[in-house]
């Protein structure tokens, strides 16, 4: 006989939650694997897309910051390479966000159906996210290749800031994701706060346009010390980061973190009874 | 080996559903913001408060289980037999874990497989292979488990030609088979199973009935299982519990049990008795009863029904009107055919009694209504009161059709080869 006793009662889920995450590791694999699998199935171009999308965008960023706005590059680093810097840390953090928030209402039927801790299937998602990202790497590569750019000792830092920024949507992306299982208004609510996002972020341009003194509140959003950090780490010695915006940034991250974890955590006990 | 493995202590589940108000008729655009807003404050405040949203204007508390006590032990075969909303499906996710229990304990002892569904999880996009390999994972097994018994599974399913097929290009039949067939290979100490026999063709059902057989007698495992086939549960199951209105109202052998599910006498809840109610101003419906309630599939019933009125009131046409779960007209019994005029007054009601020679309907529920023309009345009252048709208690070996594919009427018929 097995020796394994549960117990079911009111509030009780609680109890083995990360061991039972852990016993699950599978299934989470197998659901990422399947969220990579499907994405771009019977589509036309397929993979290509995870291409197309942050390519065709930075022609677009570049054409309006960099040429018509006029806006200032970071040292000699070519105006293009600094949007694609920018912008793949945030298609990583904005796919996430969206995929995760997605995630258990496209899940329903396995959410009625079959008990798992529920934060396998947000996180899944990620993983689609992150394999689209490693894909624009290679694209970055491609573009750094063209451009004659070459990066320094930084670049070998990058996967640390790739961690940060899936923890950074990791926080964002439970605590919507509970909330849009009982509130669809964030359904809608979501696609605005991302648009809204890309120009708030430095994206487009460099963080460096921002008047110094409004510099520190520019900085509570936790994703200009993350772009900041992608920025030095890919164009290396070019760009400058500022230790202390990217403590502020760590700190933000920690706290949606643990806002997200917390709240997602409360939520999920209810998830089936209101799917 | 009488150890328990699942041991159920007054165990309740409650939810909080929302009703529409009732609408008048005519509504002024002042009623219609007022109630907008009042449904918005409320909203607003359970959001502050975390509280879910629940639609509708007014709030009830449901208890859709209640004070539940059982226990099952190693390598027993429990069956739970019941109304539909009498609780079995809030049960089985209680004890799969899919929700929380409002009230009381369950103690599992051992590792739950549960399957309220087959194939939950399948993608349509991906191959009968990836699908087993999604699916297995799904049900709890590692992917050591399911290599190892890859074969066995996929024989069982008797699709190796399409293994690497996308299941969207599967006929349903082959679609449930591997669904099945990867299910049936788990290999829990306590396996909890929903309605799930009654699909594919009838070999196959065949093996499926075999199989659980199998799975509970010769390897020892506990089963929990519901279904609406009494001959499926009285094959398979040891003790049966029904249950009605959330509430444990029987447990015995499997005959006692569903012999009295079926004949609805004893331990059968008999519906709530039937609470007049105006139809309109002047005309009320004092009683509309059929009997008995619920009622085999091809049996006969009574009825009887009682109208009032204020004013004297000559009913030209009178009819019966039989509607199903889903709102399709099924029948109607013309009342015109008892011959003489149908009065209603204030001094005297209008009664009338009848008898449904056989009612061949598919098992379920369905609503009945009356079209009345009065003169100034010439309308259809609907939903004024329910008849259940249970299964027919058929001995036959052949599991029948889940419910939505047999359509609405049972025709009675023989078949042999030519």
């Amino acid at each position: 006989m097995s020796d394994t006793v549960l117990i079911l009662e009111a509030g009780r889920a609680e109890e083995h939650y990360w061991r039972d995450l852990w016993r699950y590791r599978e299934l989470f694999s197998v659901l990422a694997w399947r969220d990579v699998a499907v994405r771009y199935k019977q589509t036309v171009v397929g993979v290509a897309w995870a291409v197309l999308r942050p390519f065709l965008t930075m022609i677009i960023f570049t054409v309006v910051f960099g040429r018509l706005a006029g806006l200032p590059s970071e040292g000699q680093a070519p105006y293009a390479l600094l949007v694609f810097a920018g912008l793949l840390p945030w298609t990583l953090f904005s796919t996430s966000l969206t995929g995760a928030a997605e995630s258990m209402v496209s899940n329903a039927n396995l959410i009625g159906k079959v008990y798992f801790p529920r934060m396998i299937v947000p996180v899944a998602t990620m993983v689609a996210a992150l394999v689209d990202f490693l894909i624009s790497l290679v694209l970055l590569a491609g573009l750094m290749l063209w451009y004659g750019f070459f990066p320094g000792w930084q670049i070998l830092l990058l996967p640390i800031f790739v961690a940060l920024a899936m923890l950074a949507s990791l926080g964002p992306g439970l605590w919507i994701t509970a909330l849009n299982i009982k509130y669809r208004d964030f359904r809608v609510v979501i696609p605005f706060l991302i648009q809204v996002g890309l120009y708030i972020s430095p994206v487009g341009f460099s963080s460096s346009i921002v008047p110094e003194r409004w510099r520190w509140l520019y900085r509570l959003n936790p994703l200009v010390g993350l772009i900041e950090g992608f920025r030095w780490s890919i164009l290396g010695g070019e760009s400058e980061i500022s230790a202390q915006g990217f403590l502020l940034s760590l700190a933000v991250i920690s706290f949606f973190l643990w806002l997200g974890i917390s709240r997602f955590r409360a939520a999920e006990r209810t998830f089936a009874d209101l799917i | 080996m009488s150890d328990v493995l699942i041991q159920a202590e007054g165990l309740g589940k409650k939810y909080i559903i929302g009703h529409q108000a009732e609408r008048e008729p005519y509504l002024a655009l002042r009623d219609v913001i007022a109630r907008g807003a009042k449904t918005f404050a409320r909203r607003a405040s359970d959001i502050l408060h975390g509280r879910a949203v629940v639609e509708g204007d007014e709030l009830e508390e449901v208890w859709a289980l209640r004070n539940v006590d059982f226990e099952v032990s190693r390598g027993d075969v429990l069956g739970i037999v019941g109304r539909n909303g009498a609780g079995k499906s809030t049960l089985l996710k209680i004890l799969s874990r899919i929700t929380e229990p409002t009230a009381g304990r369950v103690t599992l002892r051992g590792r739950v497989a549960s399957l309220l569904e087959v194939g939950t999880g399948f993608h349509q996009e991906l191959t009968g292979r990836e699908n087993i390999f999604l699916n297995g994972a799904i049900l709890g097994m590692t992917r050591e488990e399911i290599r190892r018994r890859f074969e066995e599974i996929v024989e069982f399913a008797e699709v190796e030609r399409f293994l690497d097929t996308p299941v969207k290009r599967y006929s349903s039949g082959m679609y449930v088979r591997l669904a099945f067939a990867v299910a049936a290979h788990l290999e829990p100490e306590i396996l909890i199973v929903d309605e799930v026999l009654a699909v594919g063709d009838l070999a196959f059902q065949r093996k499926c009935l075999g199989k659980m057989q199998e799975v509970s007698t010769r390897q020892g495992r506990t089963v929990l299982f519901v279904s609406h086939n009494m001959a499926a549960i009285e094959t398979l199951c040891d003790r049966v519990i029904l249950l009605a209105a959330g509430q444990i109202s029987m447990k015995g052998s499997a005959r006692e049990v569903t012999s009295s599910y079926l004949q609805s006498a004893s331990g059968y809840e008999p519906g709530a008795p039937f609470r007049p109610r105006r139809l309109t101003p002047t005309l009320s419906l004092d009683r509309f009863d059929v009997l008995p309630n619920p009622v085999e599939s091809s049996d006969g019933a009574g009825f009887s029904l009682q109208l009032s009125s204020r004013e004297s009131l000559k009913i030209s046409e009178l009819v019966i009107l039989i509607f199903s779960a889903m709102g399709a007209r099924v029948a109607i019994l013309d009342l015109r055919s008892v011959g003489k005029d149908l009065v209603a007054g204030p001094t005297e009601a209008l009664r009338l009694r009848g008898r449904i020679a056989a009612l061949p309907l598919v098992e379920g529920d369905y609503s009945l209504g009356l079209y009345i023309n009065a003169g100034t009345i010439r309308e259809d009252f609907l939903d004024l009161t329910r008849l259940t048709i249970l299964s027919k208690s058929s001995r036959s070996e052949i599991p029948p059709y889940a419910v939505q594919h047999r359509g609405l009427v049972e025709l009675e018929h023989t078949v042999s080869l030519d």
